[in-house]
């Protein structure tokens, strides 16, 4: 047993450290560290900082222009990157089509689509969930019906984050509507400027836009596009949700978030003296700060027993129920610690509507964040769901 | 021992319930969510027409309720149809601070819905505390900063509260007095406040004090809770009504024992939710009326948070959107724990007179 990171890890982590220091702009870590919305350029901007340095495609191998870093290097970028306010990798490209494309593309599909992933000019969006099928994602509807040397596309995705942003998206839809339900469907992709695909907002409960529904009809799409084989869409999403879940324990957002509630509860007044010196909410803060401790060694040790080759199955469905669990309790806390202020809201759809919303404590739009990191348990397989993976395999032995 | 309301306050409890059901609906809520005012002016009026404002008054001041079970009735419902109009700050709190001060004619013209009040008490590092004012009063010249003052744009005074040598005094500040700034912003949960800076701006002392404030301020603690218990209800309502008609693998989610223990859970503490603001009506007159206060409100807190964070989590990706009733409601709910003091607040207010 030793906690620490051997001394490579260390110098790695100085070397991350003084990347940031140097390359990450100023205002966008201000936005980040506010929680205010990044534009498409702000993002676009720090991957192509990040694309210079060769640091982008993180988990992708050297020979398809990846940094091909290791679990810990993964873990001690986030860590780092969350702490001064680095704007997360839009993972759709990166973490998630980037290793399907790997592992199942055709030769063909691997030289066009990656390097246009690093350059930034593709922007990728996933399209999974459907109205009647969120957690029960092999209920999905969405059909491919194959025509010459076309798919025709007809149905409706939802929840997709940044879709407004994105010009490409990948799909799992249904190619056999006879077969039993995970065995039907594929994976494909799909030009978001094809006539056909219309993108519509999701305005969420705290007033921003970050998801979209998005609608196909009689969207034609060349034969060319489809991943692996027809019919084992299923396989392929079930591997790409793997990728999905590494990192959801967020233990780097969640320490930056409880540093926060600290400089903000310090900050507070409370009959006179900090809030943070009350012992009730001293408390509470104590209590998640204890809870985060673990956790983070709880990360460490699934991160080095994926470093030493062995898949995360289980750990990862853990990681993600305790991860949003903990982060909305900082969130939690952050509210509280702002107390009547929590109230003002900073409506996106008036220009400069920011600038007039009263922030004595800076702490940014504490109370819809709140409400924002309800999503945090619900999306990319809901905390009920992850219990059920955890219930299923531990007490009948397989998935 | 009887837990019925009385005949009158049934009667109310239904008008207001079949009135707020039909006029009341989510898009009409949204559209008033997105106007300049943040409230409807015509559901203010039908408001006072109805007598709801009137409610909240005794008859000694020209209302015909006036106490805690008038009170808590008129607010459940509120907060089951997720009202956004000011009619706590406004009608409650600011009417039964003129009430006390006998300013009988515009008691009258706020129970009839012309006249609209805004109360500016707490400061910007005051936090939750009645009696932290820096706010100063110097030959009846108001000096100073008030905090999310609610409803202060619309308002045509405001009752302010000032240090006057060593004690907390009230003042009547008109909304066109010299040296007033008003910087007015929406609310996440609806509605509208300002922050509210005072320049020797003239006030009409009202001849109240912080004892007077803290009166009105138990009035709007059981408000609050009855508010909340009502978005509670309508939650609870909404969420049971989705697990038995969203499907996933094949069947009614609700039908899954995970889901269906949480939901009784939540029907569980929502009576202990109902219980908390029949105490709060109940003792309203009491002794230990801020003992039975912070007990409430420190219930309500602690419960409102868990049907609100339940109730999205069970229903799943759809009461993340803004267009969904639950999303306001919930927002309602959670941010009731931001006036008059949090749950941690009165938990320790509960702690102290207790030990008292």
């Amino acid at each position: 047993m030793d906690l620490s990171y051997s001394p490579e890890e260390q110098a790695f982590q100085t070397e991350v450290r003084q990347f940031l220091a140097d390359e990450l702009p100023k205002e966008i870590a201000e936005k980040v560290r506010l929680d205010q919305d990044l534009t498409k350029d702000d993002m676009e901007r720090w991957h192509a900082i990040l694309n210079t340095r060769g640091w982008l495609a993180q988990n992708w191998p050297a020979s398809f222009g990846g940094a091909e870093w290791s679990a810990v290097q993964r873990h001690i970028y986030d860590t780092e990157a969350a702490a001064a306010h680095a704007p997360r990798i839009v993972p759709f490209g990166f973490s998630m089509l980037g290793p399907v494309l790997q592992k199942f593309g055709s030769k063909e599909q691997q030289d066009y689509w990656l390097p246009r992933m690093l350059d930034g000019t593709d922007w990728w969006c996933q399209g999974y969930s459907e109205p009647g099928a969120g957690s029960d994602l092999a209920s999905l509807k969405t059909k491919a019906v194959r025509d010459g040397d076309h798919y025709i596309v007809n149905g409706q995705k939802t929840w997709t984050t940044l879709g407004q942003f994105a010009n490409m998206i990948f799909c799992l839809v249904r190619t056999d509507p006879d077969a039993k339900q995970q065995e039907g469907i594929s994976f494909i992709l799909i030009d978001m400027d094809t006539p056909g695909v219309e993108v519509r907002p999701i305005i969420l409960l705290d007033g921003t836009h970050e998801v979209n529904e998005v609608w196909f009809t009689d969207v034609k799409v060349p034969v060319e596009n489809l991943v692996g084989e027809e019919n084992k869409g299923w396989t392929y999403a079930k591997y790409l949700l793997t990728h999905e879940r590494t990192g959801l324990g967020g233990v780097g957002s969640s320490e930056a978030g409880l540093k926060a509630v600290k400089r903000i509860a310090k900050a507070a007044n409370h009959n006179g003296k900090p809030l943070l010196e009350n012992p009730h909410f001293a408390a509470r803060v104590a209590q998640v700060e204890i809870d985060l401790r673990a956790m983070a060694t709880t990360n460490l040790r699934i991160i080095s027993k994926a470093a030493a080759g062995e898949a995360p199955g289980l750990e990862a469905s853990m990681l993600k129920v305790k991860g949003s669990i903990l982060r909305q309790e900082i969130n939690d806390l952050a509210r509280r610690a702002v107390g009547p202020y929590a109230m003002p809201f900073a409506s996106e759809a008036v220009e400069g509507a920011n600038d007039r919303i009263p922030d004595p404590l800076d702490a940014g739009p504490v109370a819809g964040q709140y409400f924002n990191n309800r999503k945090l348990s619900i999306f990319g397989g809901s905390n009920e769901i992850q219990r059920g993976i955890i219930a299923k395999v531990t007490m009948s032995g397989g998935a | 021992m009887n837990f019925n309301l009385t005949e009158e306050r049934q009667m109310l409890q239904d008008t207001l319930r079949r009135y707020l059901r039909e006029q009341y609906g989510t898009e009409r809520r949204s559209k008033i969510l997105e106007s300049e005012t943040g409230f409807s002016a015509d559901i203010w009026t039908e408001l006072a027409e109805l007598g709801v404002l009137g409610a909240l008054f005794t008859e000694d001041q020209g209302g015909f309720g006036g106490a805690g079970f008038d009170i808590s009735v008129v607010f459940e419902e509120l907060g089951r149809a997720g009202v956004v109009e000011p009619v706590l700050d406004s009608a409650l709190l600011g009417g039964r601070l003129l009430a006390a001060a006998g300013k009988s004619d515009l008691v009258e013209q706020v129970i009839g819905g012309a006249l609209h009040l805004a109360v500016a008490h707490g400061e910007p590092d005051s936090r939750y505390d009645l009696d932290h004012v820096n706010t100063t009063a110097s030959d009846g010249k108001l000096t100073g900063r008030k905090a999310v003052v609610m409803n202060a744009e619309a308002a045509d005074h405001l009752i302010v509260s000032a240090k006057n040598g060593d004690s907390i005094a009230l003042y009547l500040v008109d909304k066109g007095a010299t040296g007033l700034d008003i910087q007015g912003y929406p609310l996440l949960a609806g509605g509208r406040a300002a922050e509210v800076t005072l320049d020797n701006t003239p006030g009409e002392p009202l001849g109240l004090t912080l004892a007077d404030y803290e009166a009105a301020n138990r009035l709007a603690l059981i408000a609050q809770c009855a508010e909340a218990l009502g978005a509670m209800e309508t939650a609870t309502a909404l969420t049971k009504d989705y697990l038995m008609t969203r499907q996933q693998f094949g069947r009614p989610i609700g039908t899954f024992q995970a889901l269906a223990h949480r939901m009784s859970d939540l029907l569980i503490e929502l009576e202990q939710a109902r219980s908390a603001v029949i105490n709060a009506a109940g003792y309203a007159d009491d002794k230990d009326a801020d003992l039975h206060l912070s007990a409430s409100k420190n219930l309500i807190g602690r419960i409102g948070r868990l049907v609100a964070e339940e109730a999205i989590q069970m229903h799943g990706g759809i009461a993340m959107t803004q267009e969904y009733e639950l999303a306001h409601i919930a927002k309602r709910i959670v941010m009731a724990d931001h006036r008059f003091g949090d749950t941690d607040y009165h938990l320790e207010r509960f702690i102290a007179l207790s030990a008292a």
